[in-house]
């Protein structure tokens, strides 16, 4: 069973977000990365499907130079091989194209099953599974749960809106898009950093896959969002905050 | 030029999400100086789609087929495929629900498309679209533009347009046949379940104290439940607070939990990305308590603390007593 796990590098949840000079992204000089919170959830369910059947992870990560160090960190949590598609400014590129840039690279791995998060904390699409999917031909299932091996097919446990769920069976190979918060993510442990160092991470391109990057809508600006209401920012000490905003429940909202 | 609206429905009932994607349709395809149609997806949705004859709307199409009975991300592709093929749409707009993030990246890219989701704003700008989004959970707006004729998909975000500016009219109701095999749709689905029955509805309290990840730890919750317990409101919490275990899942509000309306909600270490938001922002009075000055949940706050939890909390609870008396 080889597993392969599509991994994106973020920008640290807490990050202080300040738009760059070019007026189309974020200034990332100050900014910590980190592996996208619902893929972390992806490469931990891949590490424990394969802790229960056995086989191989490998970890895909496209994004700038410093993504690797995302590849690094899933190998020291576990994964048995990384690749790293490097191309800089692929917050520039569509769903579409970022979409045949990870489907060549997964293509080349031959892979049994295929995990990412349902979603990027930064650009949000939440698209990347389904449009890899549809391009190897293959089938999906988005915001999984739960995920059970069986003989040449796989059942999972899908989240559906207002708290409902409903259980499908896909034959393999398979794409899913894993909901975060599934389970307990590992650290790293001082063994798997040291053993991390000496597993394989292959390099490529898009121009290697022979992918063009392009964009059928592609941002044009980024800004603080408008405020859509008035909001009072109440000021002070905590008590001073708290005395405030009683008596703005008791006289204008009326319900103390 | 045209616009297509794929409205949602589930076992003869609409999804409350098409009807402001439809409304969102009649607002561009006005702006744009075009035509807008809507499309059903199913099995036996003719009644559905004469519903629809009387909006303003060029056609109500039912897409009907056996194999659509029951939604599959395959099946669905297949029939809408055939449709845009037929129809040629400019832009096709869908209302941004979970079973529309499951196909509508799939049927996009089966057009050589792109699509862009979670759209908050249309905008017809000298011919061409331009799509606003949010992006780094609400921290940020991004305008995208649109290249090449399209078809353009988007999809729209819950409460982006208003359904009650729904334009009425006539529209000639059709009905499409789409060439579909059973061996095309290959995951098999059960039928949708719910957990346990909810014991606690949040829907009808009146306020709502609501506790997310800047909660920290478990052992913490006393702090906000005690506010709550001045207040006399319901607990409720954000996804990764009910994921830990620390509240039932029963209590959480957003998109994946419920959907409330108190007079009063008050979220306490809450950032407020887009997932949360949906499931509270039509509470009349929205109190923020965060140490983050630019966290978006104060753009939608009517009442904003910048503090810390931990002091912020305890003395409002205090206060709380003291003015009940």
């Amino acid at each position: 069973m080889k597993i392969l796990v599509a991994i994106k590098q973020v920008p640290s949840r807490d990050s202080y977000l300040k738009v760059d000079a070019s007026g189309r992204w974020v200034d990332e000089s100050d900014l910590t990365f980190e592996i996208n919170e619902p893929d972390a959830y992806a490469l931990e369910e891949a590490l424990q499907l394969r802790e229960k059947h056995g086989g191989e992870v490998v970890a895909l990560c496209a994004g700038a130079g410093r993504a690797v160090s995302s590849v690094r960190e899933a190998l020291a949590k576990g994964a048995d091989r990384g690749v790293h598609v490097a191309e800089e400014n692929l917050a520039g590129v569509d769903t579409f194209h970022l979409g045949q840039l990870l489907a060549k690279a997964m293509a080349a791995e031959s892979p049994d099953l295929i995990l990412t998060g349902l979603q990027s904390d930064d650009l949000g699409h939440g698209q990347s599974g389904v449009v890899a999917a549809e391009l190897l031909g293959l089938p999906h299932a988005t915001i999984i749960m739960q995920v059970e091996l069986g003989e040449g097919s796989i059942r999972v446990k899908r989240e559906l809106e207002d708290g409902w769920f409903q259980h499908m069976t896909l034959p393999l190979p398979a794409v899913l898009t894993i909901q975060s918060g599934i389970s307990k993510l590992r650290y790293a442990t001082l063994m798997g950093i040291k053993k991390a160092r000496t597993k394989e991470i292959k390099t490529t391109t898009a121009a290697e896959l022979g992918v063009d990057l392009g964009a059928h809508a592609s941002i044009e600006k980024v800004y603080a969002p408008p405020r859509s209401k008035q909001t009072l920012m109440l000021n002070g000490s905590a008590q001073e905050q708290a005395a405030q905003l009683v008596e703005k429940l008791q006289r204008e909202v009326r319900v103390l | 030029m045209s616009v297509l609206v794929v409205m949602e429905q589930s076992g003869g009932r609409w999804h409350r999400m098409s009807w402001e994607t439809l409304a969102a349709s009649q607002e561009i395809a006005a702006a744009l100086g075009v035509g807008a149609s809507a499309v059903v997806v199913g099995a036996g949705v003719g009644a559905l789609a004469t519903e629809l004859a009387d909006k303003k709307l060029d056609k109500a199409i039912a897409a009907d087929h056996a194999l659509l009975g029951s939604y599959s991300a395959d099946g669905y592709t297949a029939a809408l495929a055939q449709l845009i093929e037929r129809e040629k749409p400019t832009l096709v707009l869908f209302p941004h629900t979970y079973q529309v993030r499951d196909f509508a990246p799939k049927l996009a890219t089966r057009c050589g498309r792109t699509l862009v989701s979670d759209v908050v704003k249309v905008r017809a700008e000298g011919g061409a679209l331009v799509l606003v989004r949010q992006l780094f959970q609400g921290k940020l707006s991004a305008d995208y533009r649109c290249a090449g004729e399209g078809p353009h998909f988007v999809s729209i975000q819950a409460a982006s347009y208003r359904a009650d500016a729904l334009v009425a009219g006539t529209a000639n109701v059709e009905s499409f046949t789409p060439e579909l095999a059973d061996s095309a749709i290959r995951t098999k689905a059960d039928a949708p379940f719910r957990e346990s029955a909810r014991a606690v509805d949040l829907t009808s309290a009146e306020l709502i104290v609501s506790v997310g990840r800047g909660i920290k730890e478990k052992e913490n919750l006393p702090v906000v439940e005690a506010l709550a317990q001045a207040l006399g409101a319901e607990m409720a919490a954000s996804r990764p607070i009910c994921d830990n275990g620390w509240l039932p899942m029963e209590r959480q509000v957003g998109s994946s939990g419920q959907t409330v309306s108190p007079k009063v909600y008050f979220a306490v270490g809450i950032s407020g990305a887009i997932q949360h938001l949906v499931g509270m922002k039509g509470a009349k009075t929205i109190v923020a308590i965060n140490k983050d000055a630019n966290a978006p949940i104060f753009d939608v706050a009517d009442y904003g603390i910048v503090g810390d939890l931990f002091e912020v909390v305890p003395a409002l609870t205090e206060a709380v007593k003291k003015a009940k008396g």
